[in-house]
This record gives structure tokens, sequence and C-alpha cells, in this order.
């Protein structure tokens, strides 16, 4: 079976975020950039579906400018992805419906019997890839998902969708289809730092065109970053000091040791 | 294009689910300054008695078939596409669940109406609506308007007072009969969660932990720390998912929704998915190493240091 992954990278947000002089978008000169959690949990998936049954995993990423898209595919490979293609090329990273066009276009070219990508990612503002991208194949698609697995000689997919309080809907969708997935059976494998930079050298990153897209149809008037609107009232000192002052703050409410329970 | 404000119902064995009402609150409130009226559209099988429950909207869709009968992704798209198309409301409420994504995603991608996700807040003005919405883990808002007026829109949970969209009415019905869907996303069982050890939701102190706890040994000190409070361990979504804690334990919008006395989050950065499930707390004291971490925002009391260094004193302090 052949699996396609996408992937994107989206700011460090272990980094402060700052705002752009224009205000409404972030200033992406001292960004550092990291691969989007979920696509990474989209990947293991991927790997982990393709060792369990045999075929081939290709991994699309989109040609942005800002970051390392050679690095995140570079990465992909380490990680025992079969072929990795470049999509496109954009000054910095896209809105998802651009995103999802640049693949779709990409797809037509490429053989899959299922896409897998990451349920949302922390910067897309106009909607998730997965569901755009499968409305524009029309595709099959679920949201939120864990659980996969194939069945049927390969021609359908069962999945678990999530939802609120632990509940779940257990869902069977036909081959091909697209899955937004919400974490990974076991965590992402590690890449060798060393492999990386071992296959950024020698490695062949196709490159594909992106199809045109009309774009979000949203306009940004403001980015901001929140004022806290909370009265946190903040403790500082020693751990000690701060134990104490918690310890404080919940005996006056009558927990802890004031009370037993 | 009608001024309506179209919300997404949500419903799970027999019952409305509170993001739809958030959401119902909110259209209501804002149908007079969009030039139209609050509708509610309910998909499924046999659910028109489900209608009288959305009595705060001035009209109901009920779009009812067994097709319908569990959500299904390709069902609803193929339900609603036709609809949306038709009435062309000015913007429709889908709440940003497991299967409110699927909806507003395929709407967007479908009729080629943008969409503003992880909404926050939501007004009309002379401008037609505009949103705000919560990006970057929530280290980020964005204020966006529809470049064409209309759009689509889904809300984080607990965005707006529920009690807004429970107000009681009577609703001009309307049954409409379901596209026809093709099938090929087959809903096939419910899954509830086996009950666990302790049920969090009734508990009145969690100790509640997330990424900064290192490592998985690293639970024994909360553990230690809630049987010194009388309380139990919960946890944010990556413990349950590395399966240090169960999966009952775990707090947020694939969690539970608790309302303790006390909430302790340790070591948890409080992304919006989190904070949906604990916001209600009566009490929040968070310690995190990382000054910005948005769980502040939500905090009563906060303090910026290593957890692993605050929790042994604190349980020498409290269990003293």
């Amino acid at each position: 079976m052949d699996f396609v992954v996408l992937l994107k990278q989206v700011p460090d947000l272990a980094e402060e975020l700052e705002i752009d002089a224009d205000g409404t978008g972030l200033d992406r000169e001292w960004l550092s950039f990291v691969p989007s959690e979920w696509d990474e949990y989209a990947l293991e998936e991927a790997l982990i579906l393709r060792d369990g049954r045999g075929g081939t995993v290709t991994c699309l990423a989109l040609g942005v400018e800002t970051g390392d898209v050679d690095e995140l595919l570079a990465t992909c490979l380490a990680r025992g992805a079969d072929r990795v293609i470049k999509v496109g090329s954009f000054e910095q990273g896209p809105d998802s419906h651009t995103a999802a066009a640049a693949f779709a276009g990409a797809l037509a070219d490429i053989q899959y019997d299922l896409v897998l990508t990451g349920v949302q990612a922390i910067d897309d503002l106009d909607g998730q890839v997965g569901p755009l991208l499968a409305a524009r194949l029309d595709l099959p698609h679920i949201s939120v998902v864990t659980h996969i697995a194939i069945h049927g000689h390969g021609k359908t997919v069962t999945v678990h969708q999530e939802y609120a309080g632990g509940v779940v809907g257990e869902f069977e969708a036909q081959l091909p289809a697209v899955l937004g997935v919400q974490t990974s059976r076991e965590t992402p494998r590690y890449a060798p730092v060393s492999r990386v930079r071992q296959l950024m050298k020698t490695a062949t990153i196709e490159t594909a065109g992106g199809g045109g897209g009309g774009g979000s149809g949203l306009v940004v008037e403001a980015m901001t970053v929140p004022v806290s609107s909370s009265t946190a009232e903040m403790i500082t000192g020693s751990p000690q000091a701060i134990a104490e002052r918690i310890a404080a703050i919940l005996a006056e409410r009558g927990i802890g040791s004031v009370v037993a329970r | 294009m009608s001024g309506d404000i179209f919300v997404i119902a949500e419903h799970r064995d027999g019952a409305i689910l509170d993001p739809t009402y958030e959401l119902l609150g909110r259209a209501r409130a804002l149908a007079a300054a969009s030039g139209g009226e609050a509708v509610a559209v309910l998909l499924g099988s046999g659910v028109a008695g489900l209608a009288v429950s959305l009595g705060a909207a001035a009209r109901v869709l009920v779009v009812d078939g067994p097709g319908l009968a569990a959500f299904s992704p390709s069902a609803y798209q193929a339900a609603l596409v036709p609809i949306v198309r038709e009435r062309q409301p000015a913007l429709v409420l889908v709440a940003n669940s497991g299967s409110g994504m699927d909806v507003a995603a395929g709407l967007s991608a479908a009729l080629d109406l943008p969409l503003a996700a992880y909404a926050i807040d939501l007004a009309v003005d002379a401008n037609g609506p505009v949103v705000t919405c919560q990006l970057f883990a929530g280290k980020i808002q964005a204020r966006v308007r529809f470049a064409g007026g209309r759009g689509i829109v889904t809300a984080v949970a607990g965005s707006f007072p529920a009690d807004a969209g429970m107000a009681s009415g009577s609703p001009v019905i309307e049954t409409i009969a379901p596209a026809a869907s093709d099938d090929r996303v087959r809903f096939i069982d419910l899954l509830r969660p086996e009950a666990g050890d302790v049920d969090i939701t009734r508990e009145s102190i969690l100790v509640s932990v997330g990424r900064g706890i290192g490592e998985q040994d690293n639970i024994e000190l909360v553990e230690a720390l809630a049987a010194a409070l009388g309380g139990a361990v919960s946890s944010s979504r990556p413990i349950a998912d590395l399966g240090w804690l169960p999966r009952t334990r775990q707090v947020g919008k694939s969690g539970l929704k608790v309302k303790p006395r006390a909430y302790l989050a340790l070591g948890i950065s409080g992304a919006p998915e989190h904070l949906e499930g604990m916001r209600g707390a009566e009490l929040i004291i968070a310690v995190n190493s990382d000054p910005r971490a948005p769980i502040f925002s939500v905090a009563h009391y906060g303090a910026v240091a290593d957890l692993l260094d605050v929790v042994p004193a604190l349980t020498a302090r409290v269990g003293g």
C-alpha cells in the first residue's frame, strides 16, 4: 500500500512570538521553526502501517523559504520514508486553503491509498488542511483520528474519531481516503541528527509544482499577543517560599493538612 | 445572501451538546445586527423531538433521514452543502470538535466560503462579521473578516455562555429531506470510556500534571502531593498519550471537563484544548517554568518555577 504524509514546519513556541510592523502577522525575522507536532504523529502512523503491511511512505512538504523544508524532508527519510517531495514555492508558509490546493495538484501525479496529515497545526487560521484537501479531491475524510487500521485487503480503513469526554466514534472509510491524525500509537521515532545532516547532502528531494488556489478569503485586520485578562497573582521566591504560599492559599480554603478529606 | 446565522447542532444520546448552546446564544445575540435570524440546523434520524430543545433559535431546520442516524463526515457534508448553498446564510457557526472540524472545512472547500478557525469571539458590526481567533496554542490572537462578508466559523468550546442558547421559545420548524450520501464513510460504533479507578469529575481537589513532569518516575511526586491534599492526580493530554497515567485522568477537550474546588496545574503550559476542560475550576494554581505559558492567563495564582522543586516542598508542607 502507498501512504502519503503531508507535513509542514511551524514557529517554535519555545521562542517568544512577536508581531510584525504591520500588526497583521508574526515578525518572521527571528522565528525558528520546528515540524508541526501532529504531522509528526501522522508520519509515525504511516511508517508503522507500512512496516506492518509493506508498501511505501511518500512525504510531501511545501517549498517554503522560511524555516528549512529540506531538513524536514531529510528527517522524514532518516525516520524511514521512501520518497520525499517538495511542493511548489512559497515565500512563507501559505494559508491552509492554498496549501490544500498545492498538495491536491501534486497528488495528481502520485500513487496513493491513504493520505495522512496532522489533524491541525498551531497556525491554521483558515481551517485544517486534511478536510480541505479531501473536499478538493472528493475523497472521504475523517478528522481527529487515532487507532488507524487497514482492512479488506487494503480497501478500507477503520479509525477512532475523538469527541469530548473520552467518547470515541468508530468509523470505516473506503480507500483512498484522507485522515487528520490526532496522535500516534508510538512516540514518533528518533532520527539521529548526523543521519539527517548526511541525508541533506546526499538524498534526492524531488520537486513538484503546486496547483494554484484562491487563498483563504480571510482578511487579517490585526494580530496581537493577548494581554492577559487574568488577575493571576504571581508568587515569587524560592521553591520553598512558593510551596509555603501555595499551602497557605489552600489552607485558607480548608484544603490540605487543616481538614482531612 | 441572507443575514441569517446558522448553527450546526451537535447532539449525542438524545441531548444537544453544550457547545451548540454556546453558539446558539451568540447567534441569537447577533442576528439583529446581521439582519437575519438565528437558525439551528439539526441533522439526524428521528430527531424532530430534539428541535424543542433549540428554542433559542428563530428557526430550526430538521434534516432527518436514516443515513444521518450517526455522525458521518460524508453524510453531513452531502446534506449540508445544498442547504447552505441555497439559503446563503451570512454565517455558519460550528463547534471546533472532532465532527465540527470535518463539517466546517468540508463546507468551506465545497462552497468556496472562507473559514475562520479556533474562534473565541464573534461580533457583527457595520462592516459585517468580525472574528477573533486563537493561534499558536493561545499565544497569539488574530482579528479577521471574511473578504466577501460571509463565512464559516469554528469556535472553541467555552467561548460563549451556554445559558443564552438554552432559552425557551417557539421556533419555526422546517423539515428537510437530506440529499443522498455516498456512504464512503460508515459509522460503526460509539465507544465510551471505561470507568477508571478514580472519577476526576467528582474530585474536589485535582493535582494535574503536564509535560513539565519530565519523566514517568516523577509521577510519584504528584501522587504523594495529591494524597497529602486528599485529592486525585489528573493530567494534560501528553501524559495520557505517553501512558504515564490512564486516559480516564485526562482533562481537556478530548478528555474530561472538571470543576474542582482546587486545580493545581503543574508543568501544564495551558494549550486551548486543556483550558477547555478546567477553566471552570474554583481555584487554579499554576506552576510552570515558562513565564509566557498561557496557563497563567486562567490561573488565580501562578509561580514560575520547576515543579520538581516545588512539589516535594509543598507535599512536606501540607502533609506535615
